[in-house]
């Protein structure tokens, strides 16, 4: 059969899944399927800033004098900005008590106040016992808080110097490479979750059709090509769909949550409208690739449970790839980064990262070529397995194990 | 077969399954405009030879083609084919469903809708046209399927076991339909284990049994196998005449059964007066394709088929 019959015949089955499917009560939830995560993300976080809030964070008991406590206090609230995420460790005095010994043996077994270890010597001979890693955050925190009480002691008067000055710009060569790399980043992941998404729906209405027989009422009529080429493209043009109203959501979110919008973001190498065309034409590139990979396990399944079975262990070769990919960020001359660029599979991912860090374009059309090139491989690979083991065509094969048992 | 053009010919296709042969040797031809019917009992290779033929699969062996084609694809708009498995989206609406098998054959899909309407009004189901598969019962789906099968008006119409699942009337509308088609000029291959269809509505047959074409041909042709039976009661028991039956003549409830001699029922008919046979009754029955068949498959192959010949009919 010729190509234009074969894209006509497809389009024929792309234009019927992809109704079925945009017109379905589903798709909407298959729409507000992002906002499940967002939502779970909040409700999680305010849950743990929550507990975090509620909670009494564990401290260090100091056995110390008065004015040694207040020295090491003192050390903490000054070294204090140096703490983002969490707060330095705290500290609260214990009155020194006849015998040193018990006392800490009592504080560190303190249920009604409890502590994470005991400070005792005060500032000029401290010494720490408690329950924490010896190089750890809490060792490190009470030797700085240590060593800037001892500073304070022998200075009590210093004088703060000039401040420092600050002069803000928009942007510098470390604060745009950093951007770059985290929208790579973002763009992988992106690209990654969204593609192994719709490539096991893809999936699952492969086999929804062969349940429903249709399977043989379509190859009757079309060649396998255009069933599996009609199929990927309903697919795509229904996540080219989801993907378009996500993406203007997300932009209204940044619109609204951000200075400046989208244009007020550091832009990736290549700038914003040709790194988000290239986020469409990627994830288009992956999901064919995968998903024509995925059809191909699609045609040796006949059952749901048989296609998870058969399809859990390329979701995580699937992973081992975006993992490969993602190492290429940051270096995107890297070996690492040119050779997940090269393998079809890794391409995508590879490539977009490129686009966030790199201007040029050239490499992305060789790599679509590339990618194109691969598609169109696999999936008449995928159709001639597919053709083989579902409509038991063409010339059997059996493994050497196998042919003893023919008759 | 004369001058005929033929739209579909197999010529010793075979098909094996894993090692094992599904499919052996079978030839077919046929002549455009006919209905042939391919008979054989479940598991016979029907199926695997209609789909060979359609190009849904590939042989191992040998060669078909289709509409005078060696690639049936290439003529998938001049051919309709309802699969033995009924297949059909169950959200999608009656006359959607119609249409959308249009256009899988290249019936452009605005024509395709406006021709379901006009085929559902025609056969009396404007009704269904709107309501989607799931909510129509089997039989309604299968006329569906079958409206689908003709929507974009094929040349060729292949029908496996089109008659299962349906009822008494139905099946008379769809016997109906396929003289219809025929009268039409379309050619119509269908398969069943139905022998009283075949015998209805085909001009030629091919028997299919284990694997094998036992016969191929017209269907006069395939009672001609088999020589006119004589019926005959006579006053007489016994006498000169009786040297005028055949040794194969049997005694069932008085009645004499034999095949006709060769020589004709006029010796026949000779000896038993000039003998004395005293003639009460006597009728020359012409074979039914059901015997016909158990005499070209077998006994084991009509019993598999639900034709178990009676005691009489054994003797």
């Amino acid at each position: 059969m010729k190509l234009p019959e074969t894209i006509r015949a497809a389009f024929v089955i792309a234009r019927r899944d992809f109704s079925a499917t945009v017109l379905s009560k589903t798709f909407l939830f298959f729409l507000l399927g992002p906002l499940f995560p967002i939502a779970l993300g909040f409700a999680f976080g305010g849950i743990g800033a929550q507990v975090e809030k509620n909670a009494k964070p564990p401290h260090v008991a100091v056995i110390a004098s008065a004015e040694d406590y207040a020295l090491l206090n003192a050390a903490r609230t000054r070294l204090s900005p140096l703490a983002d995420d969490r707060p330095l460790v705290e500290l609260r005095r214990a009155a020194p008590e006849g015998n040193l010994a018990a006392q800490r043996d009592r504080l560190l077994k303190s249920e009604e106040e409890p502590a994470l270890g005991v400070l005792d010597g005060g500032i000029d001979a401290p010494r720490f016992t408690g329950a924490v890693t010896a190089d750890g955050r809490t060792v490190r925190q009470l030797g700085m808080y240590i060593d800037e009480a001892r500073r304070m002691q022998v200075q009590p008067d210093l004088a703060p110097g000039q401040p420092m000055g600050v002069t803000l710009t928009k942007s510098s060569s470390g604060s745009v490479a950093f951007a770059r790399e985290l929208t790579a980043r973002l763009g992988q992941t992106i690209l990654f979750v969204l593609t192994i998404l719709l490539a096991g729906m893809l999936l699952s209405q492969l086999i929804e059709e062969k349940s429903n027989k249709v399977i043989e009422v379509l190859a009757a009529a079309v060649p396998v090509d255009a069933i599996f080429l009609g199929k990927l493209f309903a697919m795509l043009a229904m996540s080219l769909v989801g993907i378009t109203v996500w993406a203007a959501c997300g932009a209204a979110a940044i619109a609204i949550w951000t200075k400046g919008g989208l244009g007020g973001m550091p832009p990736p190498a290549v700038g914003w409208p040709a790194f988000l065309a290239l986020v469409l034409i990627y994830f288009s590139m992956s999901y064919l690739l995968i998903g024509a990979t995925f059809l191909g396990i699609g045609a040796q399944a006949s059952t749901v449970r048989e296609v998870q079975t058969l399809s859990m262990p390329v979701t995580m070769a699937q992973v081992v790839l975006f993992g490969f990919a993602s190492l290429g960020v940051g270096k995107p001359m890297s070996p690492e980064a040119i050779g997940a660029a090269v393998f079809p599979l890794s391409s995508p991912f590879a490539m977009i990262g490129r686009a966030a860090e790199q201007s040029a374009l050239w490499p992305h059309l060789l790599a679509l070529v590339w990618q194109i090139l691969w598609v169109a491989l696999i999936l008449k690979a995928a159709s001639a397995i597919f053709r083989r083991s579902v409509l038991k065509s063409g010339p059997s094969r059996r493994w050497p194990w196998q042919r003893k048992k023919a008759v | 077969m004369g001058e005929r053009v033929i739209a579909a010919e197999a010529s010793d296709l075979t098909k094996d399954f894993d090692g094992k042969r599904a499919v052996d040797g079978v030839s077919l031809t046929v002549p455009e405009g006919s209905i042939t019917g391919i008979l054989g009992p479940n598991g016979a290779g029907k199926t695997t030879t209609i789909r060979m033929l359609l190009g849904i699969i590939d042989p191992t062996s040998g060669s078909r083609s289709l509409l005078g084609h060696e690639r049936p694809l290439e003529v998938a708009r001049e051919v309709g084919y309802l699969p033995e498995e009924r297949g059909l989206y169950p959200s999608m609406p009656a006359a959607e469903a119609i249409a959308f098998m249009g256009a899988l054959r290249g019936l452009p899909i605005k024509e395709g809708r406006r021709r379901a309407l006009d085929l559902l009004k025609e056969s009396g189901h404007q009704d269904w046209a709107k309501r989607p598969i799931r909510t129509l019962s089997k039989g309604m789906a299968q006329t569906v399927q079958l409206l689908g099968t003709i929507v974009h008006r094929p040349r060729l119409i292949v029908l496996d076991e089109p008659f299962s699942g349906l009822d008494a009337i139905n099946q008379e509308k769809l016997e109906q339909l396929i003289r219809d088609q025929s009268a039409a000029g379309v050619t119509v291959i269908f398969s069943t284990h139905v022998i009283a269809h075949a015998e209805r509505l085909c001009e030629r047959v091919a028997i299919i049994a284990e694997g094998r074409a036992a016969f191929e041909g017209a269907v006069d042709e395939a009672r001609g196998r088999l020589r006119p039976i004589v019926h005959l009661r006579t006053r007489a028991d016994d006498g000169p005449w009786r040297d005028a039956l055949p040794d194969s003549a049997k005694l069932v409830g008085g009645e004499w059964r034999f095949e006709l001699p060769r020589t004709g029922p006029e010796p026949l008919l000779k000896a038993l007066i000039d003998g004395g046979a005293g003639i009460e009754t006597l009728s020359i029955e012409r074979p039914g394709l059901h015997d016909a068949f158990i005499a070209i498959a077998g006994e084991a192959a009509a019993r598999e088929m639900g034709h178990v010949p009676s005691a009489e009919e054994a003797a």
